[in-house]
């Protein structure tokens, strides 16, 4: 619905009928004319004097009830000197190149000491759907200096690629590697990193990371840390979407949006959920989770006849590293592939942990090889992870009879295996690989086994990259 | 304005898509209503004293208490006529190309099927007609013969007929008892359209996917469900079927599904060229995509939408298929609507009417003839994504019991990169019967046998497999030994099929059914060798490859090339003797 004039705000009616708290909600009778899922201001009082605003979403109206989700908590608010103040219509923020450079709490306040963000027009920060006969397929590739993920599962612009982890892994260094160190070729480009949840350590991490970036005017750092306000993750994302939809189709710049952890993300709204009294789905998440989901990860793509694209790389901490857990699952079932940290891998050493045959990029296919990154990319990925597939095999049968009793052949599959790790994968969490030296190494890492164990592999292409007999 | 305040009706309740209306006179039960000054299209779901519980079909934000509301007067049905084909519509069937980027709800839409219509009448003034007579042709709507019939429900003289000539898709091209009949129909979607008679399914549906066609076939008219867990390949298993399937049209429906994938679904339809016809894939194809982030109701509507369509071109005498990806998200809109509205809740929070919804929704397929006596069908074929994997789940659990046949997705499978990851263990076709017997009394006898053998060889892989794994291959017997090495062969040189190779995309049956006698040749040839004394590791050595690469390098349309190769590999293993 578009916001129905209601005269300037100072002449709008602020409700005092708060009948009921329980969570995050507040009931409100003898409310007349409020819209559905419209923002409000909470005017919190003590002795009298105002205690600033919190804010809040209209969950439900019924008849003259209306139910508020305070983003900030409702701790320490007294029914009787609460005042609420509908705005008219769903919450829409200002959008334009003003947020680059920024950094803003979960509301997209800025907390970086400087003025109010203002923008060129203001968006509604539900977003609106968009419609499939418009999109274009996704075909180029954002190049993020980490090899794994450039080499094996390709990040295409206009992708949904999550990264799954568990507690104790470093995805916050991979994502804000990935935020920091990402680029699309020549083109413009922007970032904005959404973190929820984040604990102050972690959160000061990422800013260290990514500060240069942000002096440079290439990002947007919005932080909601553990001790803010749960509701008000529900939020950050759809901002966050919502500026970088903006920047990418209006502006015409590739935009990464990372949304880190989803599964913060997804517990708000478990919270919110229960404190509606709503039936519970798997693990209490609410039903709609998946469509919640969706949501925000369908906001990243291109559109026919601009020039800029939105991709979305979300982040989330698998509880006890379990796939199966509701949010990596729908999770799953959205996004283009995933990108899966591995508990063995980080207890060798290495970083970024990536397991590549757990990973997928489902559209590396359109965004790599010649025109897009380099000829003979997806083959080479492809004689890499089948390889892999094998060392693996191999490596089960020698717990089992030992190195010695493997042929000459699996003995160079193993070596495959301890060469991807070391000199393809482990990198250094400050060091940016060009996309040369990415493939470099992949050609070097394939040239441990000899040209009949690579099959998947043309000769012109092995004798142009010097595989050896 | 006026005609709004008028009615008096007015919103009292919004949660999300539930919104209840007060004041609605003499409304029925799946009436629409336009909500609000957008006019927000909604259903109306429940009814107690002067209050409509109504599910709503657009983000409702900013809707309030004490907006105007009007009932339409008619359910929700779908406008159905020659714009179809070769179109991409929303879950209410509206046209989105052409419609604006964002589908924000005051948006406007397109009118569907308002296009201009060449007219070639087939009746004469005073005929005799009744509902599914064929009244007329309208030329050069796609890849098919569009045909004009009398609508279910009438039945008369033909007392006008428009001459043949360019006209207006609205304006009457017959009329039939003082009833106009035009190239538009608006049908109610929740109401299958009528038709004669049933018959059993016994002709099969060719999907040119091997695994399927000779293991689990579905006949025409049948049902089948895709069970898969994400990253198993159904959506790419779907779209080869909706590529290459032997059927005259298409419904493609993406219900809460990936909207790059719809992009990507649409650019290859449009690319790809129809082997039957000539003309392009798409113009035998209507795509409904209500993509997961498009309003959750209109995806459950989208699902109707998509059958009501089908059976629009089954009346014409077409055999059709719907493609539903996925059914799943059609059920959680369920769930979340009966959650809003305070149903007591059956298994896992979906409402106690789910498995009869299911049941359903199965039931409008079928092998039919229609109320103008043409043999025709309409076969269903739909995703179901599984929570977490798990196959026990409502959705995939009460979808088994309704369909004809499960072809059930691997995720060991497809991490081996075994694509279409089709388990052989895990899925069943009720049709096998019927489908061998149709193939015997159509010139291949054999075929039964085929699938006979291969799947009791692939069976006793599997069990010789997890043997071998405990005790070692080397301890085995040489004819399970061999038995193994079919195994294998079965599943890399018949099986596995790939979309990137031009020649192996898709396969017809002849060539299916020779690829499958080339590996039982060989293994029996095998077999024959170990009885006569060779050792199994000397027939484990021999080079298969022209077995293993006989898909790839072998053209989609002829059996020869593989009947060469299997002399070759004859030639071979002779010479182990």
């Amino acid at each position: 619905m578009s916001p129905r004039p209601r005269g300037p705000a100072l002449l709008r009616v602020e409700h005092h009928g708060v009948v009921a708290v329980h969570g995050p909600l507040l009931v409100l009778s003898a409310v007349q004319g409020t819209g559905w899922d419209e923002f409000a201001q909470v005017r919190v009082r003590t002795d009298g004097t105002q205690r600033g605003d919190r804010h809040g979403v209209v969950l439900e109206v019924d008849r003259d009830v209306a139910v508020v989700q305070v983003l900030e908590g409702t701790d320490g608010l007294v029914p009787e000197t609460t005042g609420v103040v509908f705005t008219g219509s769903p919450l829409r923020v200002p959008v334009g190149p003003g947020w680059l450079g920024r950094v803003c709490n979960g509301r997209g306040e800025p907390v970086d000491g400087g003025p109010p963000i203002t923008g060129t027009s203001t968006a509604a920060v539900a977003g609106a759907p968009l419609n499939p006969t418009r999109r274009v397929s996704p075909a180029e590739p954002v190049l993020t200096g980490i090899s794994v993920i450039d080499a094996l599962t390709t990040l295409v612009r206009g992708q949904k690629l999550p990264v799954f982890s568990a507690a104790g892994l470093p995805h916050l260094e991979l994502a804000a590697q990935i935020a920091a160190q990402s680029t699309a070729g020549g083109d413009p480009f922007s970032v904005v990193f959404a973190g929820m949840g984040l604990t102050h350590a972690d959160a000061d991490a990422v800013r260290d990371v990514l500060e240069e970036r942000l002096d440079a005017g290439e990002l947007v750092l919005m932080l909601n840390t553990a001790d803010d306000p749960v509701i008000e993750r529900i939020l950050t994302p759809r901002i966050a979407l919502t500026v970088a939809e903006h920047l990418a189709f209006e502006l015409g710049r590739h935009v990464l949006v990372v949304l880190a952890d989803m599964t913060s993300y997804a517990e708000a709204l478990r919270e919110v959920s229960s404190a509606r009294g709503e039936l519970p789905g798997r693990r209490a998440y609410p039903g709609y989770l998946y469509s919640d989901l969706a949501s925000l990860y369908e906001r990243c793509g291109r559109i026919e006849g601009t020039p800029g694209s939105v991709t979305v790389v979300p982040v989330l901490t698998m509880p006890a590293g379990d796939i199966t857990h509701p949010v990596p699952d729908l999770t799953g079932y959205i996004t283009e592939g995933q990108v899966v940290l591995s508990r063995e891998a980080h207890s060798r050493g290495v970083y970024p942990p990536v397991d590549p045959l757990g990973s997928l990029s489902r559209l590396m296919r359109n965004g790599a090889g010649a025109g897009h990154t380099r000829e003979g990319h997806v083959e080479v990925a492809a004689q890499l992870l089948a390889a892999l597939a094998r060392a693996r095999d191999v490596a089960e049968l020698a717990e089992l009879v030992g190195t010695e009793g493997l042929s000459a052949t699996d003995r160079l599959y193993l070596q495959l295996e301890d060469h991807l790790e070391r000199d393809l994968v482990h990198q250094a969490r400050t060091e940016r690989r060009t996309l040369d030296e990415t493939l470099r190494r992949c050609w070097q890492v394939v040239g441990t086994l000899p040209r009949r164990e690579l099959a998947m592999l043309p000769s012109d292409l092995l004798d142009r990259y010097g595989v050896g007999p | 304005m006026d005609d709004l305040l008028s009615t008096g009706a007015r919103v009292s309740r919004v949660s999300g898509p539930l919104v209840e209306v007060d004041g609605l006179s003499e409304v029925a039960m799946s009436e629409l209503v336009a909500l609000g000054g957008l006019g927000v299209p909604g259903e109306v779901v429940a009814l107690r004293g002067s209050v409509a519980t109504v599910q709503a079909y657009e983000y409702t934000g900013g809707l309030a208490v004490g907006e105007p509301a009007r009932a339409l007067g008619r359910p929700l049905s779908a406008r159905l006529g020659p714009h179809l084909l070769g179109g991409v519509f929303d879950g209410l069937l509206r046209p989105l190309l052409g419609a604006s980027t964002w589908l924000t709800a005051d948006a406007g839409r397109p009118a569907a099927g308002t296009a201009r219509v060449q007219w070639e009448p087939g009746v004469a003034v005073g005929a005799q007609v009744s509902a599914g007579t064929r009244l007329g042709t309208l030329p050069g709507t796609g890849a098919l013969e569009h045909r004009v019939l009398v609508p279910p429900g009438l039945t008369g003289t033909v007392d006008w007929v428009a001459p043949a000539g360019v006209r207006a898709a609205a304006e009457p091209l017959v009329t039939v008892g003082g009833e106009a009949v035009r190239a538009v129909e608006d049908w109610p979607v929740r109401r299958p359209r009528p038709v004669r008679a049933r018959f059993g399914a016994s002709e099969p549906l060719l999907t040119g996917q091997r695994v399927l066609d000779a293991v689990f076939p579905v006949a025409r008219g049948g049902t089948v469900a895709v069970p898969g867990g994400f990253g198993t390949g159904k959506t790419m298993l779907l779209q080869q079927i909706a590529k290459w399937c032997t059927a005259e049209v298409i419904v493609y429906v993406g219900c809460g599904e990936r909207g790059n994938e719809m992009a990507d679904v649409l650019a290859e339809l449009r690319e790809l060229t129809d082997p039957a016809t000539g003309r392009r894939l798409a113009e035998r194809t209507v795509i409904i995509a209500n993509t997961s982030n498009m309003p959750m109701m209109a995806r459950e509507a989208s699902i109707y939408s998509g059958v009501t369509v089908a059976e629009y071109f089954r009346d014409m005498g077409y055999e059709v298929v719907v493609i539903a990806d996925s059914t799943s998200r059609w059920a959680e809109a369920l769930r979340e609507f009966a959650s809003r509205s305070g149903a007591l809740p059956a298994e896992e929070g979906y409402p106690a009417e789910l498995p009869s919804a299911l049941a359903a929704f199965y039931e409008r397929a079928g092998r039919v003839e229609t109320l103008g006596g043409d043999a025709a069908s309409v076969t269903i074929i739909g995703a179901v994504s599984p929570a977490g994997g798990d196959l026990t789940e409502p959705v995939t659990a009460h979808t088994e019991r309704f369909v004809r046949a499960v072809w059930g997705l691997d995720r060991d499978l497809a991490y081996a990169r075994h694509y279409p990851a089709v388990a052989w263990s895990g899925s069943f076709s009720r049709e096998a019967e019927a489908v061998g017997a149709w193939y015997t009394r159509h010139g291949d006898p054999e075929w039964a046998v085929r699938r006979g053998r291969v799947v009791g060889l692939l069976a006793e892989a599997d069990r010789l497999g997890a043997l071998a794994a405990l005790v070692g291959v080397n301890a085995l017997p040489g004819a399970e030994r061999v038995a193994l090495l079919a195994g294998r062969l079965l599943r890399e040189g018949v099986l596995q099929q790939s979309a990137l190779s031009p020649h192996d995309i898709h396969c017809s049956a002849a060539k299916t059914a020779a690829l499958v006698d080339l590996v039982l040749a060989v293994v029996d040839e095998c077999q024959d060798l170990v009885a006569q004394g060779v050792t199994a590791s000397e027939v484990e050595e021999v080079d298969f490859s022209p077995v293993l690469r006989a898909a790839q390098e072998c053209p989609p349309d002829e059996s020869g090339p593989v009947v060469e190769r299997q002399q070759v590999m004859l030639q071979r293993l002779g010479m182990l003797r």
